[in-house]
Protein backbone atom coordinates (compact mmCIF):
# COMPACT_ATOMS: atom_id res chain seq x y z
CA UNK A 1 0.00 0.00 0.00
CA UNK A 2 2.69 2.44 1.07
CA UNK A 3 5.02 1.26 -1.70
CA UNK A 4 2.21 1.70 -4.18
CA UNK A 5 1.63 5.22 -2.96
CA UNK A 6 5.35 5.93 -3.19
CA UNK A 7 5.62 4.69 -6.77
CA UNK A 8 2.54 6.64 -7.76
CA UNK A 9 3.93 9.90 -6.38
CA UNK A 10 7.25 9.09 -8.13
CA UNK A 11 5.31 8.78 -11.39
CA UNK A 12 3.78 12.25 -10.92
CA UNK A 13 7.15 13.69 -10.02
CA UNK A 14 8.70 12.33 -13.21
CA UNK A 15 5.74 13.53 -15.26
CA UNK A 16 5.90 17.06 -13.86
CA UNK A 17 9.67 17.22 -14.40
CA UNK A 18 9.18 15.93 -17.93
CA UNK A 19 6.55 18.56 -18.73
CA UNK A 20 8.67 21.31 -17.20
CA UNK A 21 11.81 20.44 -19.15
CA UNK A 22 9.80 19.78 -22.32
CA UNK A 23 8.27 23.23 -22.17
CA UNK A 24 11.67 24.75 -21.42
CA UNK A 25 13.23 22.95 -24.41
CA UNK A 26 10.41 24.09 -26.70
CA UNK A 27 10.56 27.70 -25.48
CA UNK A 28 14.32 27.76 -26.00
CA UNK A 29 14.04 26.38 -29.53
CA UNK A 30 11.38 28.82 -30.76
CA UNK A 31 13.31 30.89 -29.35
CA UNK A 32 11.37 33.28 -27.14
CA UNK A 33 14.53 35.29 -26.50
CA UNK A 34 18.14 35.14 -27.64
CA UNK A 35 19.15 35.08 -24.01
CA UNK A 36 17.01 31.99 -23.31
CA UNK A 37 18.78 28.72 -24.09
CA UNK A 38 16.89 25.43 -24.45
CA UNK A 39 17.08 22.86 -21.65
CA UNK A 40 19.40 20.55 -23.58
CA UNK A 41 22.05 23.23 -24.16
CA UNK A 42 21.84 24.28 -20.51
CA UNK A 43 22.40 20.67 -19.47
CA UNK A 44 25.41 20.38 -21.78
CA UNK A 45 26.83 23.62 -20.39
CA UNK A 46 26.34 22.27 -16.87
CA UNK A 47 28.24 19.07 -17.77
CA UNK A 48 31.07 21.16 -19.31
CA UNK A 49 31.33 23.28 -16.18
CA UNK A 50 31.42 20.19 -14.00
CA UNK A 51 34.10 18.63 -16.25
CA UNK A 52 36.41 21.65 -16.29
CA UNK A 53 36.11 22.06 -12.51
CA UNK A 54 34.85 25.64 -12.61
CA UNK A 55 31.57 24.71 -10.94
CA UNK A 56 33.29 22.86 -8.10
CA UNK A 57 35.70 25.77 -7.57
CA UNK A 58 32.81 28.24 -7.50
CA UNK A 59 30.90 26.19 -4.92
CA UNK A 60 33.94 25.83 -2.68
CA UNK A 61 34.08 29.64 -2.70
CA UNK A 62 30.37 30.01 -2.02
CA UNK A 63 30.13 27.39 0.70
CA UNK A 64 32.82 28.94 2.85
CA UNK A 65 30.87 32.05 3.95
CA UNK A 66 27.62 30.08 3.84
CA UNK A 67 28.96 27.34 6.13
CA UNK A 68 30.57 29.77 8.57
CA UNK A 69 27.40 31.88 8.56
CA UNK A 70 25.09 28.95 9.23
CA UNK A 71 27.19 27.59 12.10
CA UNK A 72 27.31 31.02 13.78
CA UNK A 73 23.62 31.44 13.03
CA UNK A 74 22.75 28.14 14.71
CA UNK A 75 24.70 29.06 17.84
CA UNK A 76 23.46 32.66 18.15
CA UNK A 77 19.96 31.96 16.88
CA UNK A 78 19.16 29.00 19.10
CA UNK A 79 20.62 30.50 22.24
CA UNK A 80 18.92 33.86 21.70
CA UNK A 81 15.61 32.17 20.91
CA UNK A 82 15.77 29.95 23.99
CA UNK A 83 16.81 32.91 26.13
CA UNK A 84 13.90 34.97 24.85
CA UNK A 85 11.49 32.09 25.41
CA UNK A 86 12.59 31.54 29.00
CA UNK A 87 13.18 35.08 30.25
CA UNK A 88 10.68 37.91 29.97
CA UNK A 89 13.30 40.62 30.40
CA UNK A 90 15.56 39.12 27.72
CA UNK A 91 12.50 38.89 25.48
CA UNK A 92 11.64 42.54 26.09
CA UNK A 93 15.20 43.52 25.23
CA UNK A 94 15.78 41.46 22.06
CA UNK A 95 12.42 40.65 20.48
CA UNK A 96 12.01 44.06 18.73
CA UNK A 97 15.48 43.72 17.17
CA UNK A 98 14.69 40.39 15.55
CA UNK A 99 11.20 41.40 14.49
CA UNK A 100 12.74 44.42 12.76
CA UNK A 101 15.50 42.36 11.18
CA UNK A 102 12.96 39.87 9.89
CA UNK A 103 10.96 42.64 8.24
CA UNK A 104 13.95 44.59 6.86
CA UNK A 105 14.63 44.24 3.12
CA UNK A 106 18.06 42.60 2.94
CA UNK A 107 19.22 44.19 -0.29
CA UNK A 108 18.99 47.61 1.35
CA UNK A 109 21.28 46.60 4.21
CA UNK A 110 24.02 45.06 2.05
CA UNK A 111 25.53 48.38 0.90
CA UNK A 112 25.77 49.37 4.55
CA UNK A 113 27.54 46.12 5.44
CA UNK A 114 29.94 46.64 2.54
CA UNK A 115 30.56 50.21 3.62
CA UNK A 116 31.56 49.09 7.11
CA UNK A 117 33.19 45.68 6.54
CA UNK A 118 34.47 45.94 2.98
CA UNK A 119 34.04 43.32 0.31
CA UNK A 120 35.68 40.35 2.00
CA UNK A 121 34.51 37.20 3.73
CA UNK A 122 33.16 39.09 6.78
CA UNK A 123 30.58 40.96 4.75
CA UNK A 124 29.32 37.78 3.12
CA UNK A 125 29.06 35.93 6.39
CA UNK A 126 27.15 38.91 7.78
CA UNK A 127 24.78 38.83 4.82
CA UNK A 128 24.00 35.18 5.59
CA UNK A 129 23.54 36.00 9.27
CA UNK A 130 21.24 38.96 8.73
CA UNK A 131 18.93 36.83 6.66
CA UNK A 132 19.10 33.54 8.53
CA UNK A 133 19.33 34.46 12.24
CA UNK A 134 15.87 36.07 12.69
CA UNK A 135 13.97 33.00 11.50
CA UNK A 136 16.06 30.66 13.68
CA UNK A 137 15.54 32.92 16.70
CA UNK A 138 11.83 33.32 16.15
CA UNK A 139 11.25 29.59 15.74
CA UNK A 140 13.22 28.67 18.86
CA UNK A 141 11.44 31.44 20.78
CA UNK A 142 7.98 30.34 19.68
CA UNK A 143 8.78 26.68 20.28
CA UNK A 144 9.72 27.48 23.88
CA UNK A 145 6.79 29.83 24.41
CA UNK A 146 4.25 27.43 22.93
CA UNK A 147 5.04 24.62 25.35
CA UNK A 148 1.70 23.08 26.21
CA UNK A 149 0.53 24.80 29.44
CA UNK A 150 -0.92 21.63 30.91
CA UNK A 151 2.47 19.90 30.60
CA UNK A 152 3.97 22.74 32.64
CA UNK A 153 1.14 22.40 35.13
CA UNK A 154 1.73 18.65 35.26
CA UNK A 155 5.40 19.22 36.04
CA UNK A 156 4.52 21.66 38.82
CA UNK A 157 1.88 19.35 40.26
CA UNK A 158 4.56 16.66 40.70
CA UNK A 159 6.81 19.26 42.36
CA UNK A 160 9.22 19.53 39.44
CA UNK A 161 11.86 22.25 39.82
CA UNK A 162 12.31 25.05 37.29
CA UNK A 163 15.44 23.32 36.01
CA UNK A 164 13.54 20.03 35.52
CA UNK A 165 10.76 21.94 33.82
CA UNK A 166 13.23 23.40 31.32
CA UNK A 167 15.29 20.24 30.72
CA UNK A 168 12.52 17.64 30.77
CA UNK A 169 9.53 19.53 29.36
CA UNK A 170 10.28 22.82 27.62
CA UNK A 171 13.40 21.93 25.63
CA UNK A 172 12.15 18.53 24.41
CA UNK A 173 8.85 20.19 23.48
CA UNK A 174 10.60 22.93 21.51
CA UNK A 175 13.28 20.86 19.79
CA UNK A 176 11.14 20.03 16.76
CA UNK A 177 10.37 23.68 16.15
CA UNK A 178 13.99 24.65 16.78
CA UNK A 179 15.08 22.23 14.08
CA UNK A 180 12.41 23.59 11.74
CA UNK A 181 13.92 27.03 12.39
CA UNK A 182 17.35 25.73 11.42
CA UNK A 183 15.97 24.33 8.19
CA UNK A 184 14.23 27.61 7.31
CA UNK A 185 17.40 29.44 8.36
CA UNK A 186 19.46 27.34 5.96
CA UNK A 187 17.03 28.22 3.17
CA UNK A 188 17.41 31.92 4.02
CA UNK A 189 21.18 31.44 4.15
CA UNK A 190 21.20 30.25 0.54
CA UNK A 191 19.28 33.37 -0.46
CA UNK A 192 21.63 35.55 1.57
CA UNK A 193 24.82 34.16 0.10
CA UNK A 194 23.63 34.48 -3.50
CA UNK A 195 22.50 38.07 -2.92
CA UNK A 196 25.86 38.82 -1.28
CA UNK A 197 27.80 37.28 -4.16
CA UNK A 198 25.81 39.23 -6.69
CA UNK A 199 25.76 42.57 -4.86
CA UNK A 200 29.06 42.76 -2.94
CA UNK A 201 31.74 41.29 -5.21
CA UNK A 202 31.17 38.51 -7.69
CA UNK A 203 32.70 35.38 -6.18
CA UNK A 204 31.76 31.74 -6.29
CA UNK A 205 28.46 30.96 -7.87
CA UNK A 206 27.55 34.65 -8.07
CA UNK A 207 30.67 35.19 -10.13
CA UNK A 208 29.76 32.36 -12.51
CA UNK A 209 26.30 33.85 -13.04
CA UNK A 210 27.48 37.43 -13.63
CA UNK A 211 30.51 36.47 -15.71
CA UNK A 212 28.70 34.16 -18.14
CA UNK A 213 25.85 36.66 -18.40
CA UNK A 214 28.23 39.47 -19.28
CA UNK A 215 29.97 37.49 -22.07
CA UNK A 216 26.62 36.28 -23.44
CA UNK A 217 27.19 32.59 -22.59
CA UNK A 218 23.60 32.20 -21.59
CA UNK A 219 23.60 28.43 -21.44
CA UNK A 220 26.38 28.56 -18.82
CA UNK A 221 24.61 31.31 -16.93
CA UNK A 222 21.40 29.30 -16.81
CA UNK A 223 23.31 26.18 -15.78
CA UNK A 224 24.87 28.05 -12.86
CA UNK A 225 21.48 29.40 -11.77
CA UNK A 226 19.86 25.98 -12.12
CA UNK A 227 22.65 24.34 -10.14
CA UNK A 228 22.24 26.63 -7.11
CA UNK A 229 18.48 26.07 -7.15
CA UNK A 230 18.92 22.30 -7.27
CA UNK A 231 21.57 22.28 -4.56
CA UNK A 232 19.59 24.42 -2.15
CA UNK A 233 16.41 22.42 -2.82
CA UNK A 234 18.27 19.15 -2.16
CA UNK A 235 19.84 20.52 1.01
CA UNK A 236 16.54 21.80 2.41
CA UNK A 237 14.69 18.65 1.35
CA UNK A 238 17.37 16.54 3.06
CA UNK A 239 17.00 18.55 6.25
CA UNK A 240 13.24 18.07 6.15
CA UNK A 241 13.64 14.29 5.87
CA UNK A 242 16.13 14.34 8.71
CA UNK A 243 13.64 16.33 10.79
CA UNK A 244 10.92 13.72 10.27
CA UNK A 245 13.30 10.97 11.23
CA UNK A 246 14.63 12.74 14.33
CA UNK A 247 11.28 13.90 15.71
CA UNK A 248 8.66 11.35 14.63
CA UNK A 249 6.43 11.94 17.67
CA UNK A 250 6.11 15.67 17.11
CA UNK A 251 4.88 14.93 13.60
CA UNK A 252 2.58 12.12 14.67
CA UNK A 253 1.07 13.93 17.62
CA UNK A 254 -0.51 16.71 15.60
CA UNK B 1 -10.55 22.66 63.52
CA UNK B 2 -12.60 20.14 61.64
CA UNK B 3 -12.94 16.55 62.81
CA UNK B 4 -9.91 14.33 62.42
CA UNK B 5 -11.52 12.52 59.52
CA UNK B 6 -11.12 15.50 57.22
CA UNK B 7 -8.08 15.11 54.99
CA UNK B 8 -8.64 18.28 52.96
CA UNK B 9 -10.40 21.36 54.13
CA UNK B 10 -10.92 24.64 52.29
CA UNK B 11 -11.98 27.78 54.13
CA UNK B 12 -13.44 30.91 52.64
CA UNK B 13 -11.94 30.43 49.21
CA UNK B 14 -12.46 33.30 46.83
CA UNK B 15 -10.97 33.57 43.37
CA UNK B 16 -10.95 36.58 41.09
CA UNK B 17 -9.79 36.56 37.49
CA UNK B 18 -9.32 40.28 36.99
CA UNK B 19 -12.81 41.67 37.44
CA UNK B 20 -14.56 38.31 37.20
CA UNK B 21 -15.36 36.52 40.41
CA UNK B 22 -15.04 32.78 39.81
CA UNK B 23 -15.49 31.50 43.35
CA UNK B 24 -17.05 33.18 46.38
CA UNK B 25 -16.61 32.08 49.98
CA UNK B 26 -16.28 28.36 49.38
CA UNK B 27 -15.75 26.32 52.54
CA UNK B 28 -15.73 22.54 52.33
CA UNK B 29 -14.53 19.46 54.15
CA UNK B 30 -13.36 16.41 52.24
CA UNK B 31 -13.52 13.22 54.32
CA UNK B 32 -10.55 10.85 54.26
CA UNK B 33 -10.84 7.79 52.05
CA UNK B 34 -13.98 9.04 50.29
CA UNK B 35 -14.70 10.12 46.77
CA UNK B 36 -16.14 13.61 46.58
CA UNK B 37 -17.27 15.14 43.32
CA UNK B 38 -17.50 18.80 42.51
CA UNK B 39 -20.50 19.14 40.26
CA UNK B 40 -21.98 22.21 38.67
CA UNK B 41 -22.87 24.04 35.47
CA UNK B 42 -20.01 24.86 33.15
CA UNK B 43 -18.10 27.95 34.20
CA UNK B 44 -18.98 27.52 37.86
CA UNK B 45 -15.36 27.38 38.91
CA UNK B 46 -15.16 23.67 39.79
CA UNK B 47 -11.88 23.17 37.96
CA UNK B 48 -10.56 26.40 39.48
CA UNK B 49 -11.41 25.08 42.95
CA UNK B 50 -9.66 21.78 42.20
CA UNK B 51 -6.54 23.60 40.97
CA UNK B 52 -6.53 25.76 44.09
CA UNK B 53 -6.65 22.60 46.22
CA UNK B 54 -3.83 21.20 44.09
CA UNK B 55 -1.77 24.32 44.75
CA UNK B 56 -1.57 25.07 41.04
CA UNK B 57 -3.55 28.31 41.39
CA UNK B 58 -3.32 30.76 44.28
CA UNK B 59 -6.70 31.74 45.79
CA UNK B 60 -7.50 35.45 46.05
CA UNK B 61 -8.64 34.84 49.62
CA UNK B 62 -9.06 31.86 51.91
CA UNK B 63 -6.94 28.85 52.83
CA UNK B 64 -6.47 25.21 51.95
CA UNK B 65 -5.56 22.71 54.67
CA UNK B 66 -4.26 19.24 53.96
CA UNK B 67 -3.97 16.94 56.97
CA UNK B 68 -4.49 20.02 59.11
CA UNK B 69 -1.53 21.89 57.60
CA UNK B 70 -2.01 24.99 55.50
CA UNK B 71 -0.65 24.53 51.98
CA UNK B 72 0.28 27.13 49.37
CA UNK B 73 1.68 24.96 46.58
CA UNK B 74 1.68 21.44 45.18
CA UNK B 75 2.74 18.71 47.56
CA UNK B 76 3.65 15.02 47.50
CA UNK B 77 0.41 14.01 49.22
CA UNK B 78 -1.66 15.24 46.26
CA UNK B 79 -1.53 13.95 42.68
CA UNK B 80 -3.38 15.49 39.75
CA UNK B 81 -5.09 13.74 36.84
CA UNK B 82 -5.54 16.12 33.92
CA UNK B 83 -8.53 16.55 31.66
CA UNK B 84 -6.29 16.57 28.57
CA UNK B 85 -4.05 13.80 30.02
CA UNK B 86 -0.88 15.99 29.94
CA UNK B 87 1.33 13.16 28.69
CA UNK B 88 4.76 13.74 27.20
CA UNK B 89 4.31 12.94 23.49
CA UNK B 90 7.98 11.98 23.07
CA UNK B 91 8.01 9.54 25.99
CA UNK B 92 6.79 5.95 26.17
CA UNK B 93 3.97 4.84 28.44
CA UNK B 94 6.58 3.50 30.86
CA UNK B 95 8.44 6.82 31.10
CA UNK B 96 5.20 8.79 31.32
CA UNK B 97 3.91 6.70 34.19
CA UNK B 98 7.28 6.93 35.94
CA UNK B 99 7.59 10.67 35.29
CA UNK B 100 6.37 11.82 38.70
CA UNK B 101 9.00 9.58 40.28
CA UNK B 102 11.61 10.75 37.77
CA UNK B 103 11.01 14.33 38.92
CA UNK B 104 11.58 13.16 42.49
CA UNK B 105 14.96 11.80 41.48
CA UNK B 106 14.24 8.11 41.97
CA UNK B 107 16.77 5.84 40.20
CA UNK B 108 15.58 4.43 36.90
CA UNK B 109 15.31 0.81 37.99
CA UNK B 110 13.13 1.60 41.00
CA UNK B 111 10.81 3.99 39.23
CA UNK B 112 10.32 1.65 36.29
CA UNK B 113 9.51 -1.17 38.67
CA UNK B 114 6.86 0.96 40.36
CA UNK B 115 5.54 2.20 37.02
CA UNK B 116 5.16 -1.36 35.69
CA UNK B 117 3.05 -2.30 38.67
CA UNK B 118 0.62 0.57 38.10
CA UNK B 119 0.56 0.04 34.35
CA UNK B 120 -0.62 -3.47 35.20
CA UNK B 121 -3.13 -2.17 37.68
CA UNK B 122 -4.82 0.22 35.24
CA UNK B 123 -4.95 -2.54 32.63
CA UNK B 124 -2.27 -1.34 30.22
CA UNK B 125 0.15 -4.27 30.54
CA UNK B 126 1.84 -4.83 27.19
CA UNK B 127 1.74 -1.14 26.23
CA UNK B 128 4.84 -0.07 28.19
CA UNK B 129 6.79 0.77 25.03
CA UNK B 130 3.92 2.50 23.19
CA UNK B 131 3.80 6.25 22.67
CA UNK B 132 0.75 8.35 23.64
CA UNK B 133 -0.27 9.05 20.04
CA UNK B 134 -0.57 5.30 19.47
CA UNK B 135 -3.18 4.98 22.24
CA UNK B 136 -6.90 5.76 22.34
CA UNK B 137 -8.20 8.57 24.56
CA UNK B 138 -9.31 6.14 27.24
CA UNK B 139 -5.93 4.41 27.30
CA UNK B 140 -4.14 7.76 27.50
CA UNK B 141 -6.15 8.68 30.57
CA UNK B 142 -5.24 5.32 32.10
CA UNK B 143 -1.61 6.38 31.68
CA UNK B 144 -2.45 9.66 33.43
CA UNK B 145 -4.11 7.77 36.27
CA UNK B 146 -1.22 5.32 36.62
CA UNK B 147 1.21 8.26 36.79
CA UNK B 148 -0.82 9.80 39.62
CA UNK B 149 -1.03 6.46 41.48
CA UNK B 150 2.69 5.77 41.10
CA UNK B 151 3.74 8.67 43.34
CA UNK B 152 1.82 7.22 46.31
CA UNK B 153 -0.16 10.36 47.03
CA UNK B 154 -3.04 9.95 49.48
CA UNK B 155 -5.21 12.34 47.54
CA UNK B 156 -6.12 12.05 43.87
CA UNK B 157 -7.36 15.23 42.24
CA UNK B 158 -9.17 14.37 39.01
CA UNK B 159 -10.20 17.15 36.65
CA UNK B 160 -12.99 15.88 34.36
CA UNK B 161 -10.79 12.88 33.59
CA UNK B 162 -13.33 11.16 31.35
CA UNK B 163 -14.69 14.13 29.45
CA UNK B 164 -12.42 13.54 26.44
CA UNK B 165 -13.37 9.86 26.32
CA UNK B 166 -16.32 8.27 24.53
CA UNK B 167 -19.36 7.10 26.49
CA UNK B 168 -18.70 3.35 26.45
CA UNK B 169 -15.05 3.73 27.38
CA UNK B 170 -16.09 6.12 30.10
CA UNK B 171 -18.45 3.60 31.72
CA UNK B 172 -15.82 0.90 31.70
CA UNK B 173 -13.31 3.37 33.10
CA UNK B 174 -15.67 4.42 35.90
CA UNK B 175 -16.16 0.80 36.94
CA UNK B 176 -12.42 0.17 36.84
CA UNK B 177 -11.79 3.31 38.87
CA UNK B 178 -14.15 2.14 41.59
CA UNK B 179 -12.60 -1.31 41.82
CA UNK B 180 -9.13 0.26 41.80
CA UNK B 181 -10.07 2.61 44.63
CA UNK B 182 -11.38 -0.27 46.71
CA UNK B 183 -7.82 -1.67 46.69
CA UNK B 184 -5.84 1.58 46.80
CA UNK B 185 -7.69 3.41 49.62
CA UNK B 186 -7.35 6.92 48.27
CA UNK B 187 -9.20 10.12 48.90
CA UNK B 188 -10.48 11.38 45.59
CA UNK B 189 -11.70 14.83 44.64
CA UNK B 190 -13.32 14.55 41.27
CA UNK B 191 -14.59 17.30 38.96
CA UNK B 192 -17.31 16.45 36.50
CA UNK B 193 -20.27 17.99 34.74
CA UNK B 194 -22.03 14.65 34.37
CA UNK B 195 -24.72 14.05 37.01
CA UNK B 196 -24.81 10.30 36.34
CA UNK B 197 -21.05 10.06 36.70
CA UNK B 198 -21.14 12.01 39.96
CA UNK B 199 -23.89 9.88 41.48
CA UNK B 200 -22.38 6.62 40.28
CA UNK B 201 -18.90 7.36 41.64
CA UNK B 202 -19.31 9.53 44.68
CA UNK B 203 -19.70 9.16 48.40
CA UNK B 204 -20.37 12.87 48.60
CA UNK B 205 -21.42 15.37 45.93
CA UNK B 206 -20.80 19.09 46.17
CA UNK B 207 -23.19 21.11 44.04
CA UNK B 208 -21.78 24.44 42.98
CA UNK B 209 -23.90 27.33 41.79
CA UNK B 210 -23.33 29.29 38.64
CA UNK B 211 -20.60 31.96 38.64
CA UNK B 212 -19.57 33.17 41.08
CA UNK B 213 -19.38 29.60 42.31
CA UNK B 214 -20.64 29.00 45.82
CA UNK B 215 -21.52 25.75 47.54
CA UNK B 216 -25.16 25.30 46.75
CA UNK B 217 -25.77 21.91 48.38
CA UNK B 218 -24.09 18.78 49.68
CA UNK B 219 -25.58 15.47 48.60
CA UNK B 220 -24.75 12.00 49.84
CA UNK B 221 -25.71 9.59 47.15
CA UNK B 222 -26.14 6.79 49.66
CA UNK B 223 -25.54 4.01 47.23
CA UNK B 224 -24.44 0.68 48.57
CA UNK B 225 -21.06 -0.15 47.06
CA UNK B 226 -21.50 -3.91 47.46
CA UNK B 227 -23.69 -4.08 44.38
CA UNK B 228 -22.48 -4.61 40.85
CA UNK B 229 -22.23 -1.67 38.46
CA UNK B 230 -25.31 -2.65 36.46
CA UNK B 231 -27.39 -3.08 39.60
CA UNK B 232 -26.30 0.32 40.85
CA UNK B 233 -27.44 1.96 37.64
CA UNK B 234 -30.90 0.45 38.16
CA UNK B 235 -30.95 1.13 41.91
CA UNK B 236 -33.79 3.34 43.14
CA UNK B 237 -31.49 5.48 45.27
CA UNK B 238 -29.25 6.07 42.25
CA UNK B 239 -32.13 7.13 40.03
CA UNK B 240 -33.65 9.33 42.73
CA UNK B 241 -30.33 11.06 43.38
CA UNK B 242 -29.79 11.75 39.68
CA UNK B 243 -33.31 13.18 39.46
CA UNK B 244 -32.89 15.25 42.62
CA UNK B 245 -29.61 16.78 41.45
CA UNK B 246 -30.99 17.49 38.02
CA UNK B 247 -33.82 19.50 39.58
CA UNK B 248 -31.37 21.37 41.77
CA UNK B 249 -29.09 22.23 38.87
CA UNK B 250 -31.80 23.02 36.36
CA UNK B 251 -32.41 26.47 37.76
CA UNK B 252 -28.83 27.46 36.94
CA UNK B 253 -29.38 26.78 33.27
CA UNK B 254 -30.65 29.56 31.11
Amino acid sequence: MLAQLGSRSLFWHILSFGLFFGAWELAGRIPISLAFPPASQTLLALLRMIADGSLLKAYLNTFQPLGIGLVICAIIGISCGIGMGLSRSFEWFTLPIFVMLQAAPMAAIIPLITYIYGIGLTSKVLAVLFLAVPVVVMNAYKGIRNTHPSLLEMCRSFQGTRKQEIVKIILPYARGMIFTGLRLGAAMGFIGIVIAELLITPTGIGDLITYHGSVAEYAEMFAAIASIIVISALAIGGLERLERRLFPHEHAAK
Amino acid sequence: MADSDAIVEVRGIRKLYGEVEALRDVSLVFPRGKLTTLLGPSGCGKTTLLKIIAGLLPPSAGEVYVNGRKVTGPGPERAFVFQDFALLPWATVLRNVAFGLELRGLPERERHEAARRYIDEVGLAGFEAAYPHQLSGGMRQRVGLARALAVHADILLMDEPFSAVDEQTRRKFQEDLLSLLSIERKTVIFVTHSIEEAVYLSDQIVLLSRRPGTVSRLVSAGIARDKGPDEIRRDKNYLDAVDDIWHALKRYLV
